[in-house]
Formats: C-alpha cells, structure tokens, sequence
C-alpha cells in the first residue's frame, strides 16, 4: 500500500489542504489554523455531532454538514464561514439558551463558560425565541460535585468521558427531545450511584451544569486538556513505551 | 369638603413607591399611607438553589447595597456550615460593609438629599437635584462626588466589581489583599477625611433652617434597634443586636441573627407590598422600631473613632435621651460616613489585613442559619433552611427598610399634617412629604424586592373615593 493513496487533496476556505483518509473536515481545518467552532466536540472524545455548530458548506451539496463527523473526500470544496453559516450557528446558539435558565451574573462557571464564550465570538446579542423558563431539578446530593440541569446544554461529554474514558458508564441520557436530561445510573441521585469521583464529568462540561461545590463563589476555570495528555500516556504505555 | 392626594411616584429614592394622603372634611390630613407597588419574590426562587449559591444570588436584590446582602448571606450560609471564618476575612469584610455604608450615604445625603437642605424644600424641582447643588455650591457637589467614589472604589479594589462583587463567599473571601492594593486605599483617606469634614461642617451651619422640619418629620417616640460591638461602640458587621425603647432603656440585648424570630414578627397591611416588623412582646404596631444610622447612634454608647466620638458625643447633646426626630438620619448618616473612613483606615493599618487564610470550608453542618448586617439603611437579616444536601428549603429577608416602614408611614402622616392643607396641591407641601421619606434612604427595592425606578404620585382622594387632584412625576 503505498502512502498516496492514503492521502486525499481539498479545499478549505479557498486553501489547499491535504489530509488522510480518516479524518474530518474539523480536523483538517485546525491543523491548518482555520478555525470552527465547535461545542460538543472535545478532543480526546468521540464525535457525535450534536451541536450542530461545527456546519459547514460543501460545494455541490445543498445542505449543511457537521464538519466534527464529516470525513475529507478527494477534491471537496468546504467553507467554514459565510453569512448563512454565521444566521445557523446564532440560531443554534439562540436554542440553548430559550431552552433551559442560563443566568450567568450567578453562574459558577461564569467567566469559563464555552457557551458564554461562544455566544460572544458568534455576536449574539439577544435570543429571538421566548424563553421557556422550565422549572428544572438541582441534584447536590453527591458529597463532591452537583449537577445543574438548568445549565445543561446535552452536549453528552459528561455522558462520553464517564464511558469512553473513565469505563464507568454512570452518565447517560434520558427521555427524548425536549424532555432529556442527563442522568447518572438508572436516574439514581448522583450521591448515591455508582460513580467513581473521578471528576472527569466536571472537567470536560462546557457550561456551569457540573461543577466542584468547593468552587462557588471562587473562578471556576475547567481543564478538559487532561484528555489528550491522557490519551497520550495511555498510546505510550500501551506501545510499551 | 374631604379628599385624597396621591404622590406617585416619589422622586429621589431607590426603588418604587406612592404616597396616599386622605383629608376630612375640614381639608386637613386624616390617614397617610406609604405604599410600595412591587413584589420581587428572592425568597421563592431561591428555593432548590445549593446553599453556597445565596449570597451571589441575593446581592443582586441590589445594586445599592449588594455587599450588605452577601454579608448577611454569607453569615447565614455560614450558621449552616456552622464555620468561624478566619480572623483576617472577618476584617477584610467589615471593611468592605463600610466602604459601602460610605457610597450609599454618600450617594443619599449629597445626590438625593441635599439639594432639598441647599437649595431649599421649595426650590424649584427643575433645580431640586445633584445638578443644582453643583451649580451653587460646588466644593459640596464634589465632596459628595468624592465620597461616593471613595467607597464604591475600595469595593472595586477588594471584590473586583463595583456593584455586586462576588468576593465574599461562606467561609470568608475568595481572595487575600495585596499590599498594593492596602496602599492604594490608604492613599486616598486624606481626601475622605477633607470631604467629610467639609460636609459635616456645612451641614451644621444649615441645619438650623430646617428646625421646623426636623420638629415634624417622623418625629415621635418609638424604639430603636441596631447593632453594637463588644464595649457598646458603633459596630456594622460581626456585633449583636440591641432594642432600646424611647427613653434609652434597654428592651433586649446581646440578640443574635438565630433569635431574631424569637422576639420579632412581620405583619402585613393591604395597601403595601413591604411587610411591617414589630417587636412581639409590644405587639403591632406598638412594637414598631427604627433602624438606620439615627437608631444606631442612638443604641451605641459611643463610635470607637476618635474623630466620630466627638462628633457622636455632640449628636448625643440633641436630645436628653435617644433622638427621635428622624431628620437627624441625615447628621446621623454624615458620622457613619466619618466613622467609616477611620474604621478603614485602622483596618488597613493593620499589617495582619494581608494574610492570605482567608476562607474556611465546611459542608452542611446544620439545617437552618441566620445572619445579620447592618445595612447602610438598618439592620438586615437572612434566614435560611435547607436539606441535608444543601438545597434551599425556605428563605426570609427582614430588610433594613421594611424595619422604618411604620415610622414612615406615621412621619408621612405627621409631615402631610403639619405642611398640606387645603384642596390645592404646592409643590412644597409635598415636596416635604417626599423628603420625609428621604431621610430614612428607604430602599424600596430590597424591602420588596421590587423592580423600576423610584417616581412618585401624590394623590388626594374625596370620601367618597373620588380623586381630587394628583401629581406624578418620574
């Protein structure tokens, strides 16, 4: 097998880029410094394309794709940005907010929050849509951490990290559409599951619906970061390295 | 032939309220009742929010006077936690409880009220304003500009945000001082010495003009209930509470937050969204009380500044016993505002304000705790239970301004008596119904959690309900 055949020629944003068989759009575009954002996705996670914020145009194709799980193709032609892309991404942003009760004056994560930082890089100004102001359940009962469900944006990284990386499989989702929530266990109070107290939940949840109780009041700054340094030491001792 | 004069809304305050006036048929002032329009609901949203959460979320009751609500909280969360903070934080924090009594009664005294002792209660409104008292009296205008920024700045340096810092936490503050910012604070006291000095003394010369108003604005006999250090001094943040009665005896003392309920009720009257507490063992409303800095120069024996126990020395030569007229909130205020310049200054004289153990941590120690402050206004209390896991059961707030509701309502009464006559309304006459309420700095805000600004109407109503004349402003 011969190494060119591995290896596929695009265009991103009018740059020539080249990448191999295997990887996606999002990956191919930061490698060479174009930035997507992105809120779902982490790397160190699989992709489950959720968020939908990573959308991108592929020339030829009406439709807008999630560039975290579209895989390069010889040829293609991708735009991460333009005045359509940038109406998708406010609205996606506009929903989460309309959804649940995002205060972020009294929000722990206030200051480190992925969805405060990107409603600020996307220019939203306001939500269009009314706020549904549901009446949503705090869980404190785990001696650590607490759970906000008001602050939850069903990103699933708690749900991923606690399965792909952690192997305990505490975090899943429940109910559909509009009535999931995240749940640990068979919707156990979170005190009383099986959970670890790895806090690897915590690190990787990009608003305030995770958080350190030792934390209130106090920055609150997560380091999702420990995923890739981990993912590396593992490769390594598993290589024997 | 009788009426109802209505002032709604009343101009210069913080907060939203009106002001019902009913006259007999002779055209004098029978019933006088202050209302407050809003409701704001802290105490129900807070519930199933963690503990540790309360004092972030009840500062924004307030933009005025958010470190008195985080303090109160955090007092609170601390009686749960059932935590003694570290001595440097309990520092750290009772500077901060002055630095915004300072801003506050800067802000009442210089923007809010003294262009009614400047300019006159019957000066033109269109000039009756912090503009207006710049323009005649400039050196005061700055003064009160330079005081307020004062307070509001030392805020800014210890809790990184002007309105609402998030820097006191349960279990003390988030973050040590640094010598830096010590020095900074230190550096400016000169010119809080200068501007207060100023204010006091111009505030003596004029105060003679208003004999009559001071005669007649809430000027009766009714209890006081504050908070006192140790040796009976001045104390804002970490003292116990005191009643004294008319005549400066002592009904209850040494009180704290925890047993606050045991002697004190809340009572509620149909035309206000602002409850009326009372002291239980004279009943409502005889057991009626003020707090504020008149009660608290009233209760306390002394200050505890050299400068500010002169100056209370000399405020207690007003009356033979507790001063009762409530225009003297005002002279009251001017000493808490000395009084806090000398307290910042000790505070940060001090070398162990620059200890970094700042914040001690526990977790849910006990299902229920109060705490209290004293706000720039008064006495502030915040009662708190929760479950086992921390989570907010149920919350009252007894507000410093809720406390001189009765009194308001009486001094409104005695005011519109003494000065509104007639079926034709002056702008004076109610004018001075307004500033009768001014001088308790009532925030109607935090006493109702009420939304707005702060207008006014005065409305004079017939027996019969029909209203006779009206004026709104705001």
């Amino acid at each position: 097998m011969s190494v060119a055949t591995d290896v596929k020629t695009l265009v991103i944003d009018g740059i020539n880029v080249s990448a191999r068989a295997d990887q996606t759009i999002l990956e191919v575009a930061r490698e060479n410094n174009i930035n997507i954002p992105t809120l779902c996705h982490l790397d160190g996670l699989s992709d489950v394309g959720a968020c939908r914020l990573c959308l991108v145009e592929v020339k030829g194709s009406p439709k807008l794709n999630p560039s975290c799980v579209l895989k390069v193709e010889e040829g293609m032609e991708v735009t991460t940005s333009s005045d359509r892309l940038k109406h998708y991404r406010q609205t996606i942003l506009e929903l989460p907010f309309a959804e649940r009760n995002h205060v972020c004056s009294v929000c722990v994560a206030n200051g480190h929050c992925e969805l405060q930082s990107l409603g600020q890089s996307q220019g939203l100004t306001h939500v269009r849509m009314p706020y549904r102001n549901p009446q949503l359940e705090v869980d404190a009962s785990h001696e650590r951490f607490v759970v906000d469900h008001n602050r939850c944006i069903l990103c699933t990284r708690c749900v991923r990290v606690c399965g792909e990386v952690e192997g305990a499989h505490v975090w899943d989702v429940m109910g559909r559409g509009i009535d999931s929530i995240v749940i640990t266990d068979l919707c156990d109070p979170w005190g009383e599951s099986s959970c670890t107290r790895c806090g690897k939940c915590v690190q990787v949840c990009p608003t305030g619906a995770l958080f350190d109780k030792s934390k209130v009041g106090s920055p609150h700054p997560k380091y999702p970061e420990f995923l890739t340094n981990l993912q590396v030491m593992r490769e390594a001792s598993r290589e024997g390295l | 032939m009788s009426q109802t004069i209505t002032i709604d809304p009343v101009t210069r305050l913080e907060g939203h309220g009106k002001i019902t006036l009913k006259t007999n048929d002779q055209g004098e002032v029978s019933e006088a009742y202050f209302t407050v329009t809003q409701v704001r609901g802290f105490e129900k949203f807070s519930q199933g929010r963690p503990f540790y959460e309360m004092p972030g979320l009840m500062a924004r009751i307030c933009g005025i006077c958010p470190v008195s609500h985080l303090l109160a909280s955090a007092k609170a969360c601390e009686a749960i936690m059932s935590v003694t903070i570290p001595p440097t934080a309990a520092k750290l924090r009772s500077a901060l409880n002055m630095a915004q009594t300072i801003q506050s009664h800067a802000l009442s005294f210089f923007y809010l009220s003294s262009p009614d002792l400047l300019l006159g209660m019957d000066a033109d409104p269109a000039d009756r304003n912090i503009f207006g008292v710049v323009k005649v009296d400039p050196e005061l205008g700055r003064a009160g500009v330079a005081l307020r920024r004062f307070g509001q700045h030392i805020i800014e340096l210890l809790g990184k945000k002007r309105i609402h810092p998030g820097w006191v936490v349960p279990g003390g503050v988030t973050e040590p001082l640094d010598s830096a910012k010590r020095d900074e604070i230190l550096a400016m006291i000169p010119e809080a010495y200068a501007n207060i000095r100023l204010a006091l003394n111009w505030y003596k010369r004029i105060a003679d003009r208003f004999r009559d108003e001071a005669d007649h604005f809430a000027n009766f006999p009714g209890a006081f209930l504050g908070m006192v250090g140790e040796d009976n001094g001045l104390e804002f943040t970490d003292g116990k509470l005191r009643l004294i009665d008319a005549t400066g005896k002592i009904l209850v003392d040494k009180l704290e937050a925890a047993q606050f309920d045991d002697h004190f009720g809340e009572a509620v009257e149909p035309y206000s969204y602002m409850k009326f507490p009372y002291y239980k063992p004279l009943g409502y409303p005889d057991g009626s009380y003020r707090v504020g800095p008149l009660a608290r120069l009233n209760i306390a024996t002394h200050a505890g500044t050299p400068l500010a126990d002169i100056e209370v020395k000399e405020f207690k030569q007003l009356a033979n016993g507790p001063v009762l007229g409530s225009f003297y909130f005002h002279h009251a205020r001017l000493i808490d505002i000395l009084y806090g310049i000398e307290f910042i200054e000790r505070i940060f004289s001090d070398p162990t304000i620059l200890d970094t153990h700042v914040r001690a941590t526990a977790g849910v120690n006990r299902l229920e705790g109060s705490g209290v402050a004293e706000a720039p206004r008064g006495t502030l209390m915040h009662h708190y239970k929760v479950d086992e896991n921390g989570q907010m059961l149920w919350a009252n707030l007894v507000i410093a301004t809720g406390q001189n509701n009765n009194a308001m309502n009486r001094g409104v009464l005695q005011t519109a008596q003494r000065y509104v006559k007639g079926d034709k309304l002056a702008d004076g006459m109610l004018n001075r119904v307004e500033a009768v309420i001014r001088t308790f700095d009532p925030c109607l805000s935090c006493s109702t959690h009420a939304f707005g600004q702060m207008p006014l109407e005065i409305k004079l109503v017939a027996p019969d309900g029909s209203t006779l004349d009206t004026i709104r402003r705001g």
